[in-house]
Formats: C-alpha cells, sequence, structure tokens
C-alpha cells in the first residue's frame, strides 16, 4: 500500500517534470531570430552558420531535436551553451549553490520571523500587540519581494550607506574555496570573516525574499496557534504547572504547525521563483541572474537547462514537505 | 464559547482607504491626459533631474520633478497607471476567463478531464512565474500585447486551482442533486446552479489577480522587456531611477510608492473579499 | 478544620462586567468528595477554572479569596501561583476525546507533572507511570505507554486522564464532568474507578456534574449552583432526602428515577427559576 504511494507519486513526478521539459523545448524554439547568427561575427558566411547550425543541432526537425535532448539529459549531458560556449550542466551547477544558500537563509529568516511573530501575537492575543501584527503581517503579505528589494537598496544603500548592495562576495577577497557553497564552506572551514562578507551581501536579497513568506507563516500559524490554545489539552497542561509559553512550546505549536507547513511547501517554490528578480535586483550571482542573461542571449540549451533545475527544486521541495508532514502528524504516519 | 463572545469586527477602514486609492489609480488611468501637467514623453536637457517641488532648485509646474531625460516624473507616473490598469484589467479578466473555464470543467465533470487539467496546472506551477514571463515576454516580443499574453498564459491557473475546489465544494450540495432531479442537464446545472456559487469566490481571486498583474508588469519594464522604454511605465522609471538613485532619488521613490499602494489596495480589497467567500477560511 | 476554602468569589466577564459567579462560598475538608451540581451555565466549571487559575481569557476574578490548605492562593503571584497549583493540584478533565495531545505519546503526557514540576528523572517516572496505568485496570501498560491517543478508545483515554491526575499525588483533584462525555457503559466503571482511587490516595476531589445520580454515588457534601450562586449546601442524605431550597426540591425531581419513573424527569417549574434567579441576583447589590 505504502509502496503503492510511493511509485505513483514517483510516476506522477517523472510526468511533471517530463511536461516541463517539454513547454519549454517547444516554446523556446519558437523565439525568432537565429540564435546561431548572433553569436558570429559580422562577417561570416551563410555556409559558416549552416556549419555551426548543424554542429548545435538546430538543422532538425524540433520532435527530433527533443528526443536527442531528452537522451542527452537522461545521461547527464544538457548540452552546450551558446553564449558562454561551456557546458550546461557545469554552468547551471556552478551557480545553482548561490541560488539554493539564498534560499536557504532566506527560508531561515522568513521562518524565524514568521514563528516569532506568531508566538508573541498569540500570548500577547486580544490586546493592542496582536492587531500591530496583524496589520504588518497584511502590509507585508501584500509587498511582493521586487519591491521588499527595492526599498531594502534604497534604505540600507542610498539613505544610511551602511552596505555595499551588489555582488555575492566582496571582489578584493581571497577566496580559499573549493565548492560553490561559499556560505556552508567558510563556516566549515571556520573563517568566519568570510563568513560575514558573505552575509553582509547576502542578507538584504535574503529578507527581501522572506518578508512575505514570514508574513504567511506568521498569519496562518497565529490562527491555528490561537485554536489550539483554546482545546482542553493545553488547558491541562496550564493545570500542570506550565506558563504561557511553555504551553505554547511544548504542548500547542507542534500541532499547529502542521496546516503552516502545508502551506510553506507552495510558498517556498513562490520564494525560490523570486530569487530570479531579486537576484537581479542585487547582482547577486545566481542562477537566477544567470536566467535572465541566457533569455536575453537567446541562449537556448541553457535556458532549457536552468528552468528544468527550477522544476526539479520545485518538485523536491513538494516532496519533502509531504515526507515532513507525514514524520509530524502520527495519525499519517500509522494511517 | 466565552471567547466567541470577544471577536470584534474590524473597522473597514483600511478597506476604505484601498477603495479610494483604487479610485484615484483609475481615474488617472483614465484621464491621464488632462490630469498631466506636462507632456509625459516630452524631454527637455534644460530640466533635468530637477528635484520635488519642496526642495531648492525645483521648477513650478514639475511637481515631483523630472528624471536624467529631463521628462516630468508626476506625468510620467499618471500615464503609467493607464498601462497598469489596462494590464491589470485585460490580463486579469483573460486569464479569469480561461481559469474558471477549465476549474469548472475540471471541478465538475471530474474524470480524465479532471486528470489532464490538474497535470497541466501542476506543470505549470514547476515554472519559476517571473522566469516563465520573461521566457514568453523573449518569444513573442516585447509591447503591451505579449506582457498581457504572458500574464494570462501564466497565471491562468490560479483561478483554475480555487475555481475547481470550489465547484467540487458546491457539486456535492443537495441544491445541485435538486436541479439534476428536476431535469436539467449537465450544463444548465453547471452555469445555472454551481457557477452563481462560485462567482464571489472568483470575483475575489480576480482582484487579488489584478495586483499581481500589476508587479508583474513592473518586474518585466524592469529588466526590459515590457514596453518600449520610451513608453512610461512604472517598472521602467523604477529600473531608471535605480540607475540614477544617488543623484535623484525621486526618480525611483514615487514609482515605487505608487506602485506599493496600488498593490497594497488590490491586495486588501481581495483578500477581504476572500475572507468573506472562501470557503476555506470561513 | 477544611483543607479548601472559597469565600465570596466573585468572577465577572471582562468589559460587559456580567457575573457568572456571585459570591460563591463553600468548604471542602481533607479527604472529602464534594460535588457542585447545577444546570449548564450555572458556573460550576467556573469554580474550578477559578481555582486552577485556568479561567478563559474573557473573564476575570473580581473579588474573593481562594485558600488551599495553608496557602491564600488569590494572593500569590501569577508564576507562583501556577506553580503551587501545579504541584499540588490535578484536573480530570471532561472530554478524553480533547484533552490529549495529538501529536504526544501516552506515556510522556502523564509524567509531565512528573519531571517537569516535580524534578522526577525520565526511569523513576516510567515507572510509576505503569504503575498508575495498573492501577486503573489498563492491560500492557507498557505498549499504552508508546501508544498515540487516537489508537486508544474513549474509556481507555480517560482512564489515562485519571492515571496522569493522580501521578504526582496532589492534595486536590478537580474532576470536571469525567463521564459526560462517556458511554452509559463506560460511565459506571469510570466513576467507580475515580471513587475507589481517591479513598486509596485519600484526595480532596471538587466533583463537577450535572448529574445528581453521579453525585449520590461519589460525593460526602453538595453545593447546589444557579446563576453562579450557591442555593444549598448540604450533606448529600439531608440534600437527598429533605432538600431545603425549592430548586434543589425542583432539581431533584427532574432526575431519572428507576424505582419511580412517574416522580421523576419533571421540568423545573418557571415560578422556582424566576424566585431562584432573583434570589442570585439579589447578591449584585
Amino acid at each position: 500500500m505504502l509502496l503503492l504511494r510511493i511509485l505513483s507519486r514517483l510516476l506522477s513526478i517523472a510526468v511533471t517534470l517530463f511536461g516541463v521539459a517539454l513547454v519549454v523545448f517547444v516554446v523556446i524554439r519558437l523565439i525568432p531570430g537565429n540564435p546561431i547568427a548572433m553569436m558570429l561575427p559580422p562577417g561570416a558566411t551563410d555556409d559558416d552558420i549552416a556549419r555551426l547550425t548543424a554542429l548545435y543541432g538546430f538543422d532538425k526537425s524540433i520532435p527530433e531535436q527533443f528526443v536527442i535532448w531528452l537522451g542527452g539529459v537522461l545521461q547527464g549531458d544538457f548540452g552546450t551553451s551558446i553564449s558562454l560556449r561551456q557546458d550546461v550542466l557545469g554552468l547551471v551547477l556552478g551557480r545553482l549553490p548561490g541560488t539554493l544558500e539564498l534560499a536557504g537563509l532566506a527560508l531561515f529568516f522568513a521562518v524565524l520571523i514568521g514563528v516569532a511573530l506568531a508566538i508573541f501575537g498569540t500570548i500577547r492575543r486580544g490586546k493592542k500587540t496582536e492587531t500591530g501584527i496583524d496589520i504588518w503581517n497584511g502590509l507585508t503579505l501584500s509587498t511582493p519581494d521586487f519591491l521588499w528589494g527595492l526599498a531594502l537598496i534604497l534604505l540600507f544603500g542610498v539613505v544610511l550607506q551602511w552596505f555595499g548592495i551588489s555582488g555575492r562576495v566582496s571582489p578584493q577577497l581571497d577566496l580559499p574555496f573549493v565548492t560553490q557553497f561559499y556560505l556552508l564552506e567558510s563556516l566549515a572551514r571556520f573563517r568566519l570573516d568570510l563568513t560575514a562578507d558573505l552575509l553582509a551581501h547576502m542578507w538584504m536579497p535574503a529578507l527581501a525574499l522572506a518578508l512575505p513568506l514570514s508574513a504567511m507563516i506568521a498569519q496562518v500559524l497565529k490562527v491555528s496557534l490561537k485554536e489550539v490554545m483554546t482545546l482542553d489539552y493545553t488547558l491541562l497542561a496550564r493545570t500542570k504547572g506550565y506558563t504561557e509559553r511553555q504551553v505554547i512550546f511544548r504542548e500547542a505549536l507542534r500541532n499547529a504547525a502542521l496546516p503552516t507547513l502545508a502551506l510553506t511547501g507552495v510558498q517556498l517554490t513562490h520564494l525560490i521563483g523570486g530569487t530570479v528578480i531579486v537576484e537581479r535586483l542585487f547582482s547577486y550571482g545566481g542562477l537566477g541572474s544567470m536566467a535572465i542573461d541566457a533569455v536575453i542571449n537567446r541562449d537556448l540549451p541553457l535556458i532549457q537547462g536552468i528552468v528544468l533545475t527550477f522544476a526539479v527544486i520545485f518538485v523536491a521541495i513538494n516532496l519533502i514537505v509531504d515526507l515532513l508532514y507525514t514524520v509530524l502528524n502520527p495519525r499519517l504516519r500509522h494511517g | 464559547m466565552a471567547e466567541a463572545l470577544q471577536i470584534r469586527r474590524r473597522t473597514p477602514l483600511r478597506l476604505w482607504l484601498s477603495c479610494g486609492w483604487l479610485t484615484v489609480f483609475f481615474a488617472c488611468a483614465i484621464f491621464a491626459g488632462p490630469l498631466s501637467p506636462q507632456d509625459p514623453l516630452a524631454q527637455d536637457l534644460l530640466f533635468e533631474r530637477l528635484p520635488p517641488f519642496w526642495a531648492s532648485g525645483a521648477e513650478p509646474g514639475f511637481w515631483l520633478g523630472t528624471d536624467s531625460l529631463g521628462r516630468d516624473v508626476l506625468s510620467r507616473m499618471i500615464h503609467g497607471a493607464r498601462i497598469a490598469a489596462i494590464v491589470a484589467l485585460v490580463a486579469g479578466f483573460g486569464a479569469c476567463i480561461i481559469g474558471t473555464t477549465l476549474g469548472l470543467i475540471a471541478g465538475y465533470y471530474r474524470g480524465w478531464v479532471d486528470q489532464i487539467i490538474s497535470r497541466i496546472v501542476d506543470v505549470w506551477m514547476s515554472f519559476p512565474a517571473v522566469l516563465f514571463a520573461i521566457l514568453l515576454v523573449a518569444v513573442i516580443g516585447t509591447g503591451l500585447t505579449s506582457v498581457i499574453v504572458a500574464i494570462v498564459v501564466i497565471d491562468w491557473t490560479r483561478f483554475c486551482r480555487v475555481v475547481r475546489a470550489e465547484t467540487m465544494a458546491q457539486s456535492r450540495m443537495d441544491y445541485v442533486d435538486s436541479a439534476r432531479i428536476a431535469g436539467f442537464s449537465r450544463a444548465r446545472t453547471l452555469f445555472r446552479e454551481v457557477f452563481p456559487n462560485v462567482l464571489p469566490v472568483i470575483i475575489a481571486v480576480l482582484t487579488l489577480e489584478m495586483g499581481i498583474a500589476v508587479v508583474v508588469e513592473a518586474i518585466l519594464s524592469f529588466v526590459n522587456l515590457s514596453i518600449s522604454s520610451d513608453d512610461p511605465t512604472w517598472g521602467g522609471m523604477i529600473s531608471e531611477g535605480r540607475l540614477s538613485i544617488h543623484q535623484a532619488w525621486w526618480v525611483l521613490v514615487f514609482p515605487m510608492i505608487t506602485l506599493f499602494l496600488t498593490v497594497l489596495s488590490f491586495t486588501q480589497l481581495g483578500e477581504a473579499l476572500r475572507e468573506r467567500f472562501d470557503p476555506v477560511l470561513r | 478544620m477544611s483543607f479548601l476554602t472559597i469565600q465570596d468569589l466573585d468572577v465577572r466577564l471582562r468589559g460587559s462586567g456580567q457575573r457568572l459567579l456571585r459570591g460563591v462560598s463553600l468548604e471542602v475538608a481533607q479527604g472529602q468528595v464534594h460535588g457542585l451540581v447545577g444546570e449548564s451555565g450555572a458556573g460550576k466549571s467556573m469554580i474550578g477554572k477559578a481555582i486552577l487559575d485556568v479561567l478563559p481569557r474573557s473573564v476575570e476574578i473580581a473579588g474573593g479569596r481562594i485558600t488551599l490548605g495553608e496557602t491564600d492562593l488569590t494572593a500569590l503571584p501569577a508564576k507562583a501561583r501556577r506553580h503551587e497549583l501545579g504541584q499540588r493540584t490535578a484536573l480530570i478533565p471532561q472530554d478524553p476525546l480533547t484533552a490529549l495531545n495529538p501529536a504526544r505519546r501516552i506515556g510522556g503526557q502523564i509524567t509531565d507533572r512528573l519531571t517537569r514540576v516535580l524534578g522526577w528523572g525520565a526511569a523513576r517516572a516510567d515507572a510509576r507511570a505503569v504503575e498508575l496505568l495498573d492501577e486503573v485496570q489498563i492491560s500492557d501498560p507498557a505498549r499504552v505507554m508508546k501508544s498515540y491517543p487516537h489508537e486508544l478508545s474513549g474509556g481507555m483515554r480517560q482512564r489515562v486522564l485519571i492515571a496522569a491526575a493522580f501521578a504526582a499525588e496532589p492534595e486536590l483533584i478537580i474532576a470536571d464532568e469525567p463521564t459526560t462525555a462517556l458511554d452509559v457503559t463506560v460511565q459506571k466503571q469510570i466513576l467507580k474507578m475515580i471513587a475507589a482511587m481517591q479513598a486509596a490516595h485519600n484526595t480532596t476531589m471538587l466533583f463537577v456534574t450535572h448529574d445528581l445520580g453521579v453525585v449520590a454515588r461519589v460525593c460526602q457534601r453538595v453545593s447546589v449552583l444557579f446563576a453562579g450562586h450557591v442555593v444549598e449546601d448540604a450533606d448529600i442524605h439531608t440534600l437527598l432526602s429533605v432538600p431545603g431550597h425549592p430548586y434543589s426540591q425542583a432539581l431533584l425531581s427532574a432526575t431519572p428515577r428507576y424505582d419511580d419513573p412517574r416522580a421523576s424527569l419533571r421540568p423545573v417549574p418557571q415560578s422556582v427559576i424566576d424566585a431562584t434567579r432573583a434570589e442570585a441576583e439579589a447578591h449584585d447589590v
């Protein structure tokens, strides 16, 4: 029974990813203009263009191209970028860690701020503090990450001039890293000076991505917490001599977290989708800013590779959230 | 039980403010010409980077200053409202019509139709929306129409998911059975009986979608993929303002605030409608 | 010498100031079971919640004193009061379906008070929990300790809650309609068990119920409540044979009796209700 559920889940993931690959493949081949002609110097002959077009396989029919590309992808070969003339997989893997670290930090911020606001609002429920938190959540939720990014740049970069506002790391620094996970590696190597520099570059884009999600978490979690706090088992916990905060942390939080977790999955994919524009805004060298360049340069193989990577991340997030949901809910685990 | 007595009716002040701002927004969109103090496209290098009216060095008639080409910021913002309003309305309704139709069909008829539509929605949700929009505009070419088409193509899924869920919920109600027993056809039952009950939710999602459309348009203008860069769009102004942020902050700040207030108003209004109608929240 | 003393307890709704308890006084001697009866809304549960300091947020204590042994609870600061109550009192709640945390195993929920409040070690607390589950006649206690609430029946859960209430040998237990949510067949067993446990541990108990039949089985003394006001306070035999107040008489004849069906299930006459309400409200001025 469980095995069957896992199998059907995996099958539906495969179908979704295949659909994504197909849609992207067809859509980007509708882009007008010959990408090969764009990459050659003005003096190139028609013969040169034809030769290079054949090299990239663009002379074949679209179904043929798709089969060849898909065959390659299944073997780990995503083709060669036209504009950068490098292996697409290598390019994507080089940029992906930056985006994952940014999204991870953003998720950390979002959970931290969201849970703190929810708990604070629950302890002070019915008071002015709760109304204040509700108003803040309303404002934050309706302000997209793009506007948050601009606002942060304006406030900290221009008005206060506290922080530089672009890049992933200060260019003059000598980086000893062997992986692209700079933040994690700087922590592992205990180079806290580098960690500090990385965080100084990351915190603003991460916060811009985190704020809308934090408001969502705060809102949904507070509603469930307040509901749980009226149930008998929290009343029983109070008679055991627990303080209000102990009741929330030991009894209520785990039960109230479930609805929030279910929503966080969908919202987290929005957050990762948001990295595309936020990375651009802060000139942060991740997958997102490379994606926009790829579109502008009509770099078909690179676009395909990046979009497929995003799709894999989205699918993985939904899977992880489902798993967590099962682990946290004893009723599902034994059901 | 006693705590239920304590639920306070929240004052609709924020709703009044939202509706007020949206009225101003649509008024600017309709009467952009007569309302603008200056020609939004007129460049005047003698008047470049004039500050807003309260700062020293301001020129009368250029209330919110000028940009690096000497164009009036206020007039460009008012004309930008027209483009934003067109995108909000056309793209919003376009996505609404496609998504609602598919959602009604999937939720009412279920079976293989539902399977196919739901699978397509799943695939669509697996694209990063902003990247997909940029990609589409790159394919169709820049311009107002492309922006609208891109938003419709991406955001119909929002309507489809909500409408499908609500239709499924409504179809379980007794009144649907009564209509069928009374001899109505399935299609007639769907459009005469189910659809009117799903409508309130659709209107709420539509309002939210309009806010989203305004942001997406601004983002596309920001990466220079929306309208030609001469035409006044909020996103384009923000993009230009970002470059001259240290010399002329007003070019960035005013369109940002306007964009923020417009999105906020749409969202507040939409959330209020959803709170009233959404079966999940109700 | 009474162990639990309530003097002139006044509880009001915040904001409107509507009175929910009007000058309630009662005394419970050590080791006694004291019943609180009345119709729903009479304020009997409110008394229990006021003692345990778990009143809903919309309600506040406007006056009066609650004394437990030598300690004046109302005079203690909030945090100290919670701690004192956690060590010396316990609650058997009304609805076993919602009174156990669905996300936690049974064992931890029984030993909470032992480990968190009394500071026992885990092994000692677990051993005690097994002992208690044995006492409430649950077979295979070790397995039940590892179960989640949804894996147990309603009667089992109520036994678990009784075990948890007696776990730390509290001086006072408040039983808030502990059998109301259960099947009639299970009710009797649970009631017997509570009475037996109370006798074995010599615990003072305040037993809140709307059912005079239940009161007759377990209580030694009874307070009858109407509209937040104690209309009669008497020992159980006096109340059942010669009730003093017209409302108690009416309540008695409204209770089902198998020996004389025609004399039972009579609605409380409106005139009695009106007179009693007037009497209760006379306290307001």
